[in-house]
């Protein structure tokens, strides 16, 4: 009896195996690959819209033929930008940030789109036209932006010194405040403080940045990443630098004797991800579907609600659905009034360092780090 | 039985371990390879020894907590306080690992049977989330200062310090020293102890003596199977220590976001050979312990 149940275990196994091996040989179902940054999709959980199921039944009944869709994610730019440039993998879509997009394209790693197939482009708000990292808007379509801002716990921050980056330095809150643990945006905060800009390639400018968190260190209760959020909600840390967005998800779990606040200071960072073909995009036609989907009404409100990114898409942020679900406190930290988002985003973004400057800020950060 | 010892003897376990050579060759060896290749080539993939040098070479100013500023080798400096942090971790591993796997051993059945579920038991959640639970429990608002509070006790700060990190570390890797040396106790024949007891050993010369020894096998695995993977991390450190230990992975990680794929690779492969070195040593030395001789 034993042996018969595994023989057929092992049929069973080898089967399974077969069919995966020659993907079903259902052959009319196209393939469509998405590579995306982790948490940045609605994707069905806690009854939020399934935009991908959702994508395969409309494609279904739009086209009458059967879209699967494999989706991967990705923790950083440099992570996704290794695993492509090391070839092997085949991917459609992309979702990546300014600076890399600027990279790729750079190092054609990128496929022009054909916009004919993405007709909602139109929805596309027009101060996101033309960016630096893509100036003639040839090979992306922006998926969300967002602004740094400064979060800081108002019962122990002074109202009247929350005010500029002046706040990540301030000896009343020594062992409170918290710094970014990666080199471009530590730097970033120094950069913005001191009025210099964070794309110089001048090494005595990165060196005053330099300067400026060496004095910080002994002020700060840490370096962290996602590590924020629980420190902020806990009250173990009272002023960090943080997204916009991600400050809701911190009031939303903030402890009974915490009241997170936020302001943007100025300058600050501006970022727009962007959603891009690779050149290792086998169904470009599918790919471009997918995009135009995406910035389509529904799953666009969807998406710009869950992430909790600002939307350059201008059926989201005139959509009542949006407004009324969103609420009016977020929408005025989201969306913050500016003249000219374009020009303050082409002047103190993030752009891609050469190698030399990469490499030199590398190493004041491995200094910063080992004192 | 019968028919394995044949099947042993016959030439069918060469294809059966095919998939398995296949696996390690496309998944373990090529990437050695590549690896090595990349450590030994510059940005056009030709060959270069200064990824090697400058891991030796690089210097910077370091200022103590007085303000003195002192020179150091960067690179050195960082792997010195790596192996550090991993050999006391490992250390404690095995002060606390190896009473444990012998007290498993000793055990009923049954008693063996539960210790060695709720041994494995946290294993089946994600390292990550551990780490993180620890975050939760020893910060300074945290669970442990808590407990600390409502018992009118003074709080303590251990976040944030190499304590923390040395805890996180413990935690994590104890299974791996308890397993392998429980799986070689429980084997150890009972009557080779009750024998030594027969001919004079008091409790202490049966542990040095007897028990020891024959663990040993057991507790160089767990060594190693601890101290490579608490060398080489830096997810620990980055939660429990507040981002303020900067050690090997770290490097390793900063110049891989810096596209410097070639020195990254150079440093792994640095730090690999020293780990060989290592355990080579440690082996030969605990064979001339065993055997009295030299051979590997």
């Amino acid at each position: 009896m034993k042996k018969i149940v595994t023989a057929v275990l092992a049929a069973a196994l080898m089967l399974t195996l077969a069919f995966a091996l020659t993907g079903c040989g259902a052959s009319e179902t196209l393939t469509l690959n998405v590579y995306n940054w982790g948490e940045y999709i609605s994707d069905g959980s806690e009854d939020s819209f399934d935009t991908i199921a959702e994508f395969e039944a409309w494609y279904e009944e739009t086209y009458g033929q059967k879209v699967n869709v494999n989706y991967d994610t990705y923790t950083s730019n440099e992570d996704m930008y290794a695993k492509l440039s090391a070839g092997a993998v085949s991917y459609d879509v992309i979702i990546p940030s300014d600076y890399m997009i600027a990279r790729m394209a750079q190092e054609d790693m990128l496929l022009p789109l054909n916009f004919d197939n993405i007709p909602n482009y139109k929805n596309i708000d027009s101060t996101f036209h033309g960016l630096y990292y893509d100036p003639d808007d040839t090979y992306s379509v922006p998926y969300t932006y967002g602004i740094v801002g400064i979060i800081y716990d108002a019962n122990v921050v002074d109202e009247a010194d929350a005010t500029g980056w002046d706040l990540m330095w301030n000896e009343k809150y020594s062992g409170s405040i918290l710094q970014f643990n990666n080199a471009r945006d530590a730097f970033g905060t120094a950069m913005y403080k001191l009025n210099i800009d964070v794309n110089t390639t001048d090494h005595a400018e990165w060196d005053r940045a330099y300067e400026a968190l060496m004095e910080q260190r002994p002020l700060r209760y840490g370096l962290v990443m996602d590590e924020i959020f629980n420190m902020m909600e806990a009250g173990e840390a009272a002023v960090g630098a943080y997204y916009a967005g991600d400050y809701f998800t911190m009031v939303d779990d903030q402890a009974e004797d915490v009241d997170l606040q936020f302001y943007y200071p100025d300058p600050t960072n501006y970022f727009v991800d962007a959603m891009c073909i690779p050149s290792c995009c086998e169904h470009k036609e599918l790919a471009e579907i997918f995009i135009n989907y995406m910035l389509s009404e529904e799953p666009a409100i969807a998406n710009a609600e869950y992430t909790y990114y600002a939307s350059p898409n201008t059926a989201v942020v005139s959509s009542p659905v949006y407004i009324e679900d969103m609420g009016e406190d977020v929408l005025e930290v989201l969306y913050p009034p500016m003249d000219d988002f374009s020009a303050l985003y082409n002047l103190y973004a993030y752009r891609n360092l050469d190698q030399a400057t990469l490499d030199y800020l590398n190493t004041l950060w491995e200094n910063v780090k080992i004192n | 039985m019968k028919q394995s010892v044949q099947f042993r003897k016959g030439r069918g376990h060469h294809l059966l371990l095919a998939p398995y050579s296949v696996w390690s060759a496309l998944f373990i060896v090529v990437p050695l390879v590549f690896i090595a290749y990349y450590a030994f080539t510059d940005n056009n993939f030709a060959f270069t020894t200064e990824n090697i040098t400058r891991f030796f070479t690089t210097k910077s100013n370091v200022t103590a907590a007085d303000g003195s500023v002192s020179e150091v080798r960067t690179y050195l400096l960082i792997f010195m306080r790596s192996l550090k942090l991993s050999v006391i971790s490992t250390a404690l591993c095995l002060l606390l690992g190896y009473p444990t796997a012998y007290i498993m051993a000793r055990s009923s059945d049954r008693a063996q049977k539960i210790m060695l579920t709720l041994i494995m038991i946290p294993m089946w959640m994600n390292f990550l989330i551990r780490t993180y639970a620890w975050m939760t429990i020893l910060q300074d608002t945290g669970i442990l200062n808590g407990l600390l509070s409502s018992l009118h006790l003074p709080n303590i700060h251990i976040i944030g310090t190499e304590s923390a990190v040395v805890i996180g570390m413990v935690y994590d890797y104890f299974p791996y020293m308890v397993l392998p040396i429980y799986s070689i106790m429980a084997k150890m024949d009972v009557r080779l102890l009750e024998a030594a007891r027969d001919l004079g050993c008091n409790g202490v010369s049966v542990l040095r003596r007897v028990i020891f020894p024959l663990s040993l096998p057991g507790v160089l695995s767990g060594i190693t199977m601890v101290l490579i993977p608490s060398i080489s991390t830096f997810y620990i450190s980055q939660k429990l220590g507040s981002g303020k230990f900067f050690l090997i992975g770290d490097a390793i990680e900063g110049q891989y976001i810096a596209n410097n794929l070639h020195f990254a690779a150079a440093m792994a492969f640095i730090l690999m050979l020293i780990l060989l070195v290592c355990m080579y040593l440690m082996k030969y030395f605990t064979n001339r312990h065993l055997y009295g001789g030299g051979e590997a």
